[in-house]
């Protein structure tokens, strides 16, 4: 049981776990724990607390790195976006300050203000390639790129050839998954993966 | 279609990844400034044809603020730079002058 979550709360994703059959296809992710960790990430103090908690170090510009339990994404010069099992993220936040201490940092858990979807078929980095301006064909299994998704922020990452995960903010899931699934029905093949 | 690497991320992005932040190295005049700074503080813009700096934020990714050196005329992109800096660093400003010999910007040249 967490702190902060009452016996009769159910815990409910953006979308509640949908999924759409097309030439890939689309579903939204069970429940995940999502951790914003904010600060200088060339900062020892920064760096030594991630490594000893997660396991693994800051990962390197743009790169996802895997660590004990879950994955670490770089999300900008001074964020990183923590992955995780969704029960085990509050306690994580918690090792987390205390192993940043007096460093300069925010921790926030931000799983529930956050909604995942996964792609999975030969084409998914053709759906990316439909709804986002830039060049998929140079995004490799184990880089993240923020950019827009139509008219919406969201990060993505390439989990392998052929699959990718998307995070996009829970208020917008539902456009989200609209556009994923537009763009992945069966005809509207482009044919160029 | 105006494709600008953000110094902080080294993603190449597209222009609509991007947020405008209009013209770069503008010195603020505030509170105890003469009207004439104030205004050209304000109001006064280069405007030019050719080469042109900006400032430009990567709003859609990591959200950092940086600047570009281009040309107006033909979109040519000569540069990107980062957002801590009074002027351009001395690599862009040789790059400019390159592909744009005698060119001048504001006191830069």
């Amino acid at each position: 049981m967490q702190k902060g979550q009452s016996k009769m709360s159910n815990i409910q994703t953006a979308m509640n776990g949908v999924r759409a059959a097309g030439y890939v296809d689309v579903s939204e992710a069970p429940a995940t724990g999502m951790i914003t960790l904010r600060g200088d990430l060339s900062d020892a103090g920064v760096q030594k607390a991630v490594k000893s908690v997660m396991g693994a170090g800051v990962p390197a510009t743009l790169a996802v790195k895997d660590a004990d339990a879950g994955q670490i994404l770089w999300m900008s010069p001074d964020e990183l976006m923590i992955v995780c099992a969704y029960d085990q993220a509050d306690q994580m936040i918690a090792d987390l300050i205390a192993a940043l201490g007096d460093t300069h940092s925010m921790v926030v858990n931000v799983s529930d203000a956050r909604a995942v979807f996964d792609l999975e078929g030969a084409a998914t980095p053709e759906i990316i390639a439909k709804l986002a301006p830039i060049d998929v064909k140079s995004m490799q299994t184990g880089t993240v790129r923020r950019t827009r998704f139509a008219q919406i922020p969201a990060a993505f990452w390439m989990t392998s050839n052929d699959s990718a995960r998307i995070i996009c903010f829970r208020s917008v899931a539902e456009y989200m998954f609209n556009q994923l699934r537009n763009s992945a029905q069966a005809g509207f093949e482009v044919g160029d993966w | 279609m105006l494709l600008l690497e953000c110094p902080y991320c080294g993603a190449k992005c597209e222009e609509t990844e991007l947020s405008p932040g209009g013209e770069a190295h503008i010195k603020r005049y505030g509170p105890g400034s003469s009207d004439e700074d104030f205004e050209a503080y304000l109001f006064m813009r280069e405007n030019p044809k050719g080469v042109h700096f900006e400032r430009w934020r990567h709003v859609y990714g990591c959200g950092k603020w940086f600047h570009a050196a281009r040309c107006t005329q033909s979109l040519e992109v000569f540069g990107t730079y980062a957002a801590q800096t009074f002027e351009p660093p001395q690599e862009i400003k040789d790059k400019i002058s390159g592909k744009r010999p005698g060119w001048s910007w504001r006191d830069f040249s």
